[in-house]
């Protein structure tokens, strides 16, 4: 049920980056079954707000509610209903992929391997679950990236430019995996200078210099 | 469904020795540099055993103050590197916890290192067995100290260029009572009056640590996020 | 609003930048009359009119110098530490402004407190340095100092950086006590028997009144000192707001 306090609210959030005025009073609201594409040229801030989201950078000004509750006083539960990805794959080279997953799936949930093999099988790299990821492609890591956002079941999904480095198929894959989640309840924020074509309740912000 | 503090804490030892054991060569090195500094003293100073034990307490400590501090850097580095800290810090576990593990991980590999091998370099600088266990004792305690001043200091200057340098000169000044207190009861276990005064200062400073410097490091974790 | 409510929003004003400006800007001119005055009668009495004392003779006149800004370097950095608390605490910016602007000054203080101790030292030891557990308090204090103000400097965004150095200062004055501590207790286990502590011997009062004199003659000087180097804190950290720009302008 769509109550006004459900999702994710971000209220008129100012951020300065020494004298850069980088987020001047950005608003915006996600409901659950939501889609919202941000988009905007280099250097306008879409990183900086995505990370505003998470609740890594607190704004000096403004105010960033997940359940009508400001995030900073529900830190642990709303970092436990969220699951990030940034820009680099964020993988540790000398861990196998499996091993990846592992650690950081599992300071969310119990999870067992067969689970998340299965999330890596999803991704199509299910036959790198016992390599390093250092041997890994980029895409490849991209795809071990998404599989571990894939085995969080995370409610609300953060990507920051999640269509880096994957050919067609695997840009496929994101689409089809964000149509899944948001079919089933969950919400995406998706940073992306690729046009989004999802077959869901998109919204957009257009960031601007 | 969710895990508990425990369970992550574990889990993040594990995934830190993991990390370390992958690696033997970067686990030696503090070790080696650990033997080398303590050989520059007898050669720079030219002296026959018996009057390097006067000197030696001082020696073993600087010696592993400094090879501590070059371990040090790693605490965080890798992690913010590659943008897994990031992914430490949304887990929804408290970030104090992971904090607490990596350092507690970090102090087994790298201070229970130097505590195990400090009887050969014990040996080396004169010092006679009787003194060892203080030595050990008083190393133990003083490493587990310097981890946490080093996890503050780390979590402050990860990220910076440079950063390895500025870490010492804020770690060191903090650690001279460390110092003072260490070499002191092993100077004194040494010369057969009771180290018991200075182990307790040493123990009470490492209790003081252990409990706030979490905080501290969480701290400047978060303000290095940023 | 209750009174609660009231306290706070006079607490804000106080530490609005404007305000801080103006008040620095109003206060400094009058604290350095009064260190004048102060450090004035305090070195006329102290070097010219109180007596040689019995043992250390004229050395002792360095007492006037040496104690106060020793005691001011303490008191610098208790100040700074706690501004950054305030600052870190409950997000003033106007504590990062004051944290910033007393390190230089504390530090300063810090090396005059060494270089008056060293040369104390002198006629007393011979050397013009010994580990003397206050000289070596001052010199770890030095470090502390070097530390908080070379981590502001690392970092490339000013704010992240002020607020390291916040940090760094709070835990360093927590360090402080436990430093002296141990510096004194490690002086006690090699106690040389020639070596005269650098410490105030029994005072007269006309000792004791120019000593006063300067320690109090030293504070305002630093008020004076900080306020003046606060303005310019101030102003170049705020220099994007609208205020700034007017001040300017006029």
């Amino acid at each position: 049920m769509n109550t006004a306090a459900d999702g994710l609210s971000v209220e008129k959030v100012h951020v300065w980056r020494g004298d850069r005025h980088v987020l001047q009073g950005v608003s915006l609201e996600l409901r659950p079954r939501q889609l919202l594409h941000i988009s905007g040229p280099n250097g306008t801030g879409k990183t900086t707000l995505l990370r505003v989201v998470c609740g890594l950078l607190r704004p000096e000004q403004g105010r960033v509610s997940w359940h009508g509750q400001s995030i900073s006083s529900v830190r642990t539960e709303y970092q436990a209903a969220l699951a990030y990805a940034s820009h680099e794959p964020a993988l540790k080279g000398d861990l196998t992929a499996l091993e990846n997953l592992r650690f950081a799936v599992g300071l969310k949930r119990r999870v067992t391997a067969g689970e998340l093999r299965a999330s890596l099988e999803r991704t199509g790299v299910g036959a790198c679950a016992d390599l390093p990821a250092r041997v890994l492609s980029a895409g490849q890591r991209r795809r071990v990236a998404l599989a571990r956002i894939l085995a969080m079941q995370a409610t609300l999904w953060l990507l920051d430019e999640p269509f880096t480095n994957l050919d067609t198929a695997g840009t496929a894959l994101t689409g089809e995996l964000l149509h899944s989640h948001v079919q089933a309840g969950g919400a995406a924020l998706v940073v992306a200078h690729h046009t989004l074509e999802v077959d869901v309740d998109v919204r957009r912000l257009e960031l601007g210099p | 469904m969710n895990v508990g503090l425990l369970e992550a804490f574990a889990l993040i030892v594990r995934r830190e020795l993991c990390l370390s054991f992958r690696r033997p060569d970067q686990l030696l090195q503090p070790l080696v540099f650990f033997l080398i500094v303590t050989t520059l003293f007898p050669l720079g100073l030219n002296l026959q055993l018996s009057l390097l034990r006067d000197m030696s307490p001082g020696v073993l400590w600087v010696a592993a103050l400094l090879s501590s501090l070059l371990s040090l850097d790693s605490l965080f580095k890798s992690d913010a590197d590659d943008g897994t800290l990031e992914q430490l810090a949304l887990c929804g576990q408290d970030l104090t916890v992971i904090v607490v593990a990596k350092t507690f991980a970090h102090w087994l590999v790298s201070g229970a290192a130097l505590v195990l091998v400090s009887p050969v370099v014990g040996t080396a600088l004169g010092i006679p067995t009787e003194a060892f266990l203080t030595m050990m004792l008083s190393l133990t305690l003083g490493t587990l100290t310097l981890s946490w001043l080093g996890a503050i200091g780390a979590g402050l200057t990860v990220g910076l260029k440079r950063g390895n340098v500025l870490l010492s000169l804020i770690v060191l000044p903090l650690a001279m009572p460390l110092l003072i207190f260490g070499a002191g009861a092993t100077d004194r276990a040494i010369s057969g009056t009771s180290s018991a005064g200075a182990l307790y200062f040493l123990a009470a400073l490492c209790v003081f640590t252990c409990t706030l410097a979490p905080f501290a490091a969480t701290t400047a974790l978060r303000i290095t996020l940023e | 609003m209750t009174v609660r409510e009231i306290m706070w929003t006079w607490f804000y004003k106080l530490a609005s930048p404007p305000y801080v400006y103006g008040a620095s800007a109003a206060l400094a001119p009058w604290a350095l009359g009064g260190a004048a005055l102060a450090m004035g009668y305090g070195l006329i009495a102290g070097l010219a009119i109180a007596p040689p004392d019995y043992q250390q003779g004229e050395a002792v006149r360095m007492i006037y110098v040496h104690v106060p800004s020793a005691m001011l370097s303490l008191t610098v950095y208790t100040l700074m530490a706690a501004a950054s608390a305030v600052a870190l605490i409950w997000r003033i910016k106007v504590g990062h402004a004051v944290a910033a602007a007393s390190a230089p000054i504390g530090a300063s203080f810090t090396i005059l407190a060494l270089v008056t101790g060293s040369l104390w030292g002198r006629p007393m030891w011979g050397t013009y340095w010994a580990w003397d557990p206050r000289l070596t308090s001052e010199l770890i204090l030095l470090f502390l100092y070097v530390g908080v103000m070379s981590l502001r400097l690392a970092f490339e965004d000013p704010s992240r950086g002020d607020r390291a150095a916040a940090l760094l200062a709070i835990v360093g004055v927590v360090n402080v006590p436990i430093v002296h501590f141990s510096v004194v207790w490690w002086n006690s286990l090699h106690q040389g028997a020639t070596i005269v502590r650098l410490g105030a011997p029994k005072m007269p009062g006309s000792m004791l009144w120019p000593l006063l004199s300067m320690w109090l003659g030293f504070m305002l000087f630093f008020a004076a000192v900080l306020c003046i180097r606060l303005q310019g804190e101030v102003l170049n950290r705020e220099r994007q707001s609208t205020w700034v720009r007017e001040a300017v302008k006029s």
